[in-house]
């Protein structure tokens, strides 16, 4: 789950790294007494969850409350365009009025898990505020690494070693090492999947300070952390998508004409792949989950025909101890009762095929069962034109 | 043969009283596995399917010489009982639970470093031998005896494929599922190790997804060591980047997990690449013809 840098920002703040004062506002009134009582210069950042939000204009800085008041407004409700968000950009519903720094040097900071190693990893590197994906091809090596278990948490040596590492002053290395002995803490207790601080600024009277930040929250582990589970904004997400998360399904929107469901994440991975091969494109990708019990197809048809730009539908269920007429019987009455006026094809392996297949090919509904999946993925592609 | 798992498999089943864990130990009885009994903690004493519920994991393996688990639990307790099972001796687990926490897997692998115990998933459909012993919650009547190994991060792609393999006459010498999570115990070099040193399994099928470099590294391990022929594939290729793609491990996340890279590297590890998940069965038949001619 994402969470906002406002957000973050808090979190990271109540483990102990230091983060600039600011107060988030949801109106424009509301960030002008934030920057009121701010005092001075401050960051007016529009919060969406995606980055590139300075160069998408997202971003601004306001000499006093005046200047704060233009850019609040010139921010809030803008449909912000980054290289993150897609086309169709993020409606910006909150912003963040933060003090400014006079900031020295621009370092970077992160937490992720490292599969390989099995352990999380921590990485620092000198080159800050850049994506730190550019930093790792093109420099490699300036990327400093320490691997810590979750139980021990970063060691004060290993702090050292990094904040020495990436060149921050002796004067400042202490706090350095401090906030990111900090930063891995939060990581643990929050069952963070990436926490990161980009940039992490040394400021010109020896300060280090958390100026951007981004956390990711490992969804498994949502269960035991009830408080942060609020913090998901229902917004950042596109309707389809909270729907079927609902319904424990799970469904991705894609731009292609071809509705799928599927049972199981490999073979849905499987089916997108099939059909661009056939010479179609995915409109979606859509886990129906193991079992594929009749309410769950009747849901899943529902999100399916929401998508406007479906324009035939391809059911692959490789079920093995599923019974295909069970199936075969929850698809005909979801589509009778949905009035799906679309092509569907059936690809389904399972017991009871034949008796599947009869009750399918007796509907009245334009169902076309496939033999395989090659087969299914060129009749639906065919079928879409 | 067959790696892993065969007829002299004993296996318990932790958290075997639960509805999932019930039926899918009765397909496995039903198949042939020496399901040997059951730990549920605070159920020691009962009995469940007619046989034996035990309240730890050192009880059952005390009590019945089970040498495998098969673990069920909910994900809250899942790492938990990994850990139990590894300090039980138990030479094999296999983890099905979808769902643990990643933190909480961080944990269990560390522990296992430590121990004799190869751990398969977590979030994954288990291991079959075919007409030996099956573990997990894969359907058995897909599967046929035979020669090829597979190894995959899917649960239904990896019926697909075998289904594939049957449907030609291709039997099966073990077909591992590894799971979909992001940290996992047995992954695909382990796997391809253990297959390239079973005389029985004369071709290995390998199938990826995004996420992670796990590939990239079995392919330069392949390129290396093996000399059967190794039929790939790899799902997501139209995967947006950045999405977790229903497996908590299969995302494309800072550029790295592609699809298209992984599938490269395969490709120069000498590894026959199927670019359309309907030909996995047909490439190997190809690949055994050729190997036998």
């Amino acid at each position: 789950m994402k969470i906002h840098e406002y957000q973050a920002k808090a979190i990271l703040a109540k483990y102990g790294v230091p983060v600039p004062r600011g107060e988030v506002a949801g109106t424009v009134d509301e960030a002008v007494a934030a920057a009121k009582r701010i005092g001075g210069s401050v960051v007016v950042k529009g919060q969406i969850h995606a980055g590139g939000r300075g160069k998408g204009g997202g971003v601004k800085v306001a000499r006093g409350a005046e200047e704060a008041e233009e850019c609040a407004r010139r921010i809030l409700g803008m449909t912000l365009i980054t290289h993150q968000t897609g086309p169709e950009g993020r409606v910006v519903r909150k912003i963040l009025v933060e003090e400014t720094l006079p900031i020295e040097r621009e370092l970077y900071l992160g937490i992720v898990l490292d599969r390989a190693a099995g352990l999380p990893v921590f990485m620092a590197s000198a080159a800050g505020g850049m994506e730190i994906e550019e930093v790792a091809r093109t420099s490699p090596e300036s990327i400093l690494k320490e691997h810590f278990h979750p139980s021990a948490g970063l060691l004060p040596f290993q702090a050292r070693k990094l904040a020495y590492g990436i060149g921050i002053p002796a004067a400042s290395a202490n706090a350095a090492a401090a906030a990111m002995m900090a930063l891995a803490r939060a990581y643990v207790e929050v069952d963070a999947s990436l926490a990161e601080i980009n940039p992490f600024v040394l400021t010109a009277d020896g300060k280090t300070i958390a100026l951007d930040a981004k956390i990711n929250l490992d969804d498994n582990a949502l269960y035991r952390h009830k408080d942060l589970m609020e913090l998901r904004d229902l917004h950042e997400e596109a309707p389809l998508e909270v729907e079927a998360s609902m319904y424990g399904l799970n469904y991705i929107k894609l731009d292609g004409t071809v509705g799928c469901m599927v049972n199981g994440a490999g073979l849905a991975m499987a089916t997108m792949d099939i059909i661009k091969y056939a010479g179609g494109s995915p409109a979606n990708f859509l886990d129906v989950g193991g079992g594929a019990s009749a309410e769950q197809i009747k849901n899943a048809f529902r999100i399916l025909m929401s998508d406007a730009s479906v324009k035939a539908v391809l059911i692959n269920i490789f079920g093995g101890i599923l019974r295909c007429d069970t199936l075969a019987t929850g698809v005909v009455a979801a589509a009778r009762e949905l009035h799906v006026q679309v092509p569907i094809v059936i690809r389904m392996e399972g017991t009871n095929v034949e008796e599947g297949k009869r009750i399918l090919a007796e509907s009245g509904l334009a169902l076309t069962v496939a033999e395989g999946m090659k087969d299914a993925a060129e009749k639906v592609v065919r079928l879409a034109q | 043969m067959s790696i892993l798992v065969d007829e002299n498999t004993k296996v318990l089943v932790q958290g075997f009283t639960g509805r999932e864990a019930s039926f899918h130990a009765q397909q496995s009885i039903a198949y042939g596995t020496k399901v040997v009994g059951g730990v549920v903690p605070g159920k020691g004493g009962q009995t469940h399917l007619g046989l034996p519920v035990f309240n730890t994991v050192q009880q059952g393996v005390a009590a019945t010489g089970a040498n495998a688990t098969v673990i069920f639990v909910p994900p809250a307790f899942a790492a938990d009982a990994i850990m139990e099972a590894a300090d039980a001796g138990v030479a094999l687990v296999v983890c099905i639970t979808e769902g643990i926490p990643a933190l909480d897997m961080v944990k269990a692998w560390d522990f296992l470093k430590h121990r004799n115990t190869r751990l398969i998933g977590p979030n994954c459909p288990g291991i079959i031998s075919p007409g030996k012993c099956k573990i997990g919650i894969m359907p058995g009547h897909i599967h046929k005896p035979g020669h090829v190994g597979v190894v995959s991060r899917s649960g239904t792609l990896t019926y697909e494929a075998v289904g594939q393999l049957t449907a030609l006459g291709i039997g099966q010498s073990t077909c591992i599922g590894i799971g979909g999570d992001p940290i996992i115990g047995t992954n695909h070099i382990d796997a391809i190790r253990l297959f390239n040193s079973d005389p029985d399994t004369h071709a290995i099928v390998m199938i990826g997804e995004i996420g992670g470099t796990a590939e990239e590294e079995a392919a330069a391990y392949v390129k290396e060591h093996v000399r059967k022929p190794v039929v790939g594939f790899v799902a997501g290729q139209t995967a947006p980047p950045g999405r977790r793609m229903g497996h908590a491990g299969a995302i494309i996340s800072g550029g790295s997990g592609k699809a298209s890279d992984k599938m490269k590297a395969m490709q120069k590890a000498g590894i026959i690449v199927c670019q359309s998940p309907a030909e996995i069965g047909e490439k190997v038949r190809e690949a055994i013809e050729k190997r036998g001619s």
